[in-house]
């Protein structure tokens, strides 16, 4: 079977379709490597996203005081200025001021790696729309619900936890599904800081095979792909949760 | 090395900073332009009852929409050509601008949406109601449709500007000498570790005073028009 | 007035103001139910009928007055919420049950998780008052795929399983299809039967005239009159009350 590709590969360059990542194994390791590490970002990053989403959240359905404030500050201050930026700025300024350790030969290496600050910009980037989205999901939840908790004794945060965050949940997904799909797409930014995902793999392997066209068309197709795989885990988290009589969409 | 000295050196390179940024705005107000008119086309297409122009206007949204900014950027700056003849005379074609062009596809792939979407906001009685009296789809869609949903397509169509301009650093990859690459020039030439918060923090309060009044124009007008 | 039992009242509402921005929408509420009776509001809308119930369980908190709750002060600012609707229930208009908890869950969830009150105990006795309701097969089912009448049958249910003192009914059939009406009234009616203390507020005057003990009339946020019903709907004293009665009956 793998023999089989390769001839196919072979035949496929001798028709001037270099693809080197089907017939060459190092260029296949390579391109699966960087793919691994970007699934590895999509699914930290979702994790930590939606935990400081939902944090956010949780903060601005509670509170008005300086804990709201800071929490609309730190999504003002993401969603209004680039993402590349932030990211040099986490990993090149605030780096700089970490801890150095030393390797097994005695050379210094920080202790904060690159893949680590791209999972904490990344993180807290989509973390910042999260907020945003789960903010105004629970904002569709009518007022007469937590009304009813309030009736049955529940207190403002009891009513919250039960009963308007699980139906604010059902208004999010829309919004949550597009998110995460930006966040599978901005982990191409990890690039620029050296994170050898499928970009930046990519890129190595075009310029050494010099198959550019070929190359940044496979990545384009497996990117849409990641997308669709996105989309339709979200849909299928929707449906399961889909409530009878309950207008969602 | 003393805090005043630090600030007085980020200004020094303020100007020089500032230059690079002007030409973040120039590519984004550039893309922005050719984003909505490519975007109004597709849009228009995605709601075309003409089978290939509908396929082909909504195959290329999704393409543009679901592509990475960053790889649709390594597409234009790689494969285009550098240098275009038109009439005779050759013309260099400076990386900006195909950084440019880069920027204007997805723009226009999100813009198609908005469009497709602020049609589909209207009524559909109201289509019935104008083919009830006489006029023709395109004629319902420009005279009566499209008119009405301006006001719908305004605030999305300015959210999409705060993250065209926001993601306009990302020409810096590909060597486009805008306000991060200028910032990154600044501190190499520094060359010192207490220079890069100050430096990189002034290059976000640059993007963040540009986008956010842009970010809030829009919400207002968002929350005005869903009154009305 | 009512003096001869003003001693012995389970709900006691004095002097009880509220305003909503400018409008006023109590201007000096005095209300006095007794343990066992069924009180009955009726008034033109916007009267502050619905506002008057909605003090009695602190939803709305008062500008002036003091409402009296057995030993408890509602309009005391430290009341203990959790004991206050505890021995207070309420049912709503819009019935505002939980879309995503089923039948059994919306009556038991609140004295489990509120009253912290043994599960097994709590789902027998919600089996028994949804058998009482008879919706005994509807127990699994999700609040979205049942009829008005039904969802508002399991709404009583739910006031009734955190076993209150107190009922408040607001509006409980506004929201019907008429057919389902008669079903929700012989509901409330068998509550009121069974000796527990009710509050409604209804435009159902023939409702109001047969299951009530005690006739109460609003208008522009006081109490006109009040009485027994049969004097009360045959023999109105203030003009008010005649010309709301012309009105409706």
């Amino acid at each position: 079977m793998l023999e089989l590709f390769r001839q196919f590969a072979l035949e496929l360059k001798a028709s001037g379709i270099n693809l080197t990542i089907l017939y060459d194994a190092f260029d296949f390791e390579r391109f699966v490597s960087g793919l691994a590490t970007t699934c590895a970002l999509v699914v930290l990053c979702t994790f930590f996203s939606i935990l400081i989403g939902a944090a956010g959240a949780t903060v601005l359905g509670l509170s008005r005081g300086p804990a709201a404030m800071l929490v609309c500050a730190y999504v003002a201050l993401i969603r209004n200025t680039p993402l590349l930026v932030q990211m040099y700025f986490f990993y090149f300024a605030v780096g700089s001021l970490m801890p150095v350790g030393q390797n097994a030969i005695g050379l210094p290496v920080p202790m904060i790696g690159n893949f680590t600050w791209a999972v904490i910009a990344l993180s807290l980037y989509a973390g910042a729309f999260n907020v945003e989205t789960f903010r105004s999901g629970i904002g569709a939840v009518h007022g007469s619900y937590e009304e009813a908790a309030l009736a049955l004794g529940y207190s403002r945060f009891k009513a919250f936890r039960y009963v308007v965050a699980p139906l604010g949940l059902r208004f999010s997904f829309a919004s949550l599904a597009n998110n995460l799909v930006d966040l599978t797409k901005a982990t191409t930014v990890a690039y620029a800081i050296g994170v050898a995902e499928l970009l930046y793999v990519s890129n190595q392997i075009w310029s050494d095979s010099l198959n550019t066209f070929e190359m940044m068309n496979v990545m384009l197709a497996i990117y849409l792909l990641l997308t669709g795989i996105v989309v339709w885990i979200i849909g299928r988290a929707q449906r399961a949760m889909r409530l009878p009589g309950f207008g969602v969409n | 090395m003393s805090e005043t000295s630090i600030f007085a050196d980020v200004l020094r390179w303020l100007p020089f900073v500032l230059w690079g940024f002007g030409l973040n705005v120039l590519m984004s107000v550039l893309a922005i332009v050719l984003g909505t008119g490519a975007g109004v086309f597709l849009g228009l297409g995605q709601t075309s009852h003409i089978r290939l122009v509908g396929g082909v206007s909504r195959l290329a949204t999704q393409l543009f929409r679901n592509a990475p900014w960053l790889v649709l950027l390594f597409y234009c700056i790689f494969l285009m050509p550098y240098s275009i003849v038109i009439s005779g005379a050759t013309y260099n074609v400076p990386s900006w601008l195909r950084a440019t062009l880069g920027f204007s596809l997805p723009v226009a792939a999100n813009f198609s949406e908005i469009v497709r979407g602020a049609i589909g906001s209207i009524p559909k009685g109201q289509w019935e109601a104008a083919e009830a009296l006489g006029y023709s789809r395109s004629v319902t869609l420009f005279r009566i449709i499209l008119p009405q949903c301006i006001t719908r397509m305004l605030p999305p169509w300015m959210n999409l500007y705060a993250l065209l301009i926001t993601a306009t650093p990302l020409a810096s990859i590909v060597g486009v000498e805008e306000a991060l690459a200028r910032t990154q020039a600044a501190v190499q030439s520094e060359a010192q570790a207490s220079f890069l918060i100050p430096m990189y923090a002034t290059l976000l309060v640059m993007f963040f005073l540009y986008t956010y009044p842009i970010s809030r124009i829009s919400n207002a007008l968002e929350r005005r028009f869903r009154t009305v | 007035m009512r003096t001869e039992i003003e001693g012995r009242d389970l709900v006691s509402l004095k002097g009880v103001h509220k305003a909503f921005g400018s409008f006023e929408v109590l201007r000096g509420v005095e209300l006095g139910v007794a343990k066992g009776e069924v009180a009955a509001i009726i008034g033109p809308s916007g009267s502050g009928k619905s506002t008057i119930l909605r003090t009695i369980n602190g939803l709305t908190p008062v500008d002036h007055g003091v409402i009296q709750l057995g030993d408890i002060t509602v309009t005391d600012p430290k009341v203990d919420k959790v004991a206050l609707r505890h021995r207070v229930g309420m049912v709503f208009q819009q019935y505002n049950l939980f879309p995503h908890k089923t039948v059994l869950e919306n009556v038991a969830m609140a004295p489990i998780q509120v009253l912290k009150e043994p599960r097994k105990d709590v789902e027998e006795r919600a089996r028994n008052l949804l058998a009482g309701m008879r919706l005994t097969e509807k127990a699994l089912a999700y609040p979205g795929e049942l009829s008005g009448g039904q969802q508002q049958r399991v709404a009583i249910a739910r006031a009734l399983c955190m076993q209150p003192e107190v009922i408040l009914f607001d509006e409980v059939t506004a929201a019907l299809d008429p057919e389902m009406v008669k079903e929700v009234l012989s509901a409330v009616r068998k509550v009121a039967e069974d000796g527990m203390t009710c509050i409604l507020v209804t435009h159902e005057m023939r409702f109001a005239r047969e299951a009530a003990n005690r006739v109460f009339f609003t208008d522009k946020g006081v109490i006109v009159e009040q009485g027994e019903p049969k004097a009360f709907f045959a023999n109105p004293q203030d003009p008010r009350t005649k010309e709301f009665l012309d009105k409706v009956l």
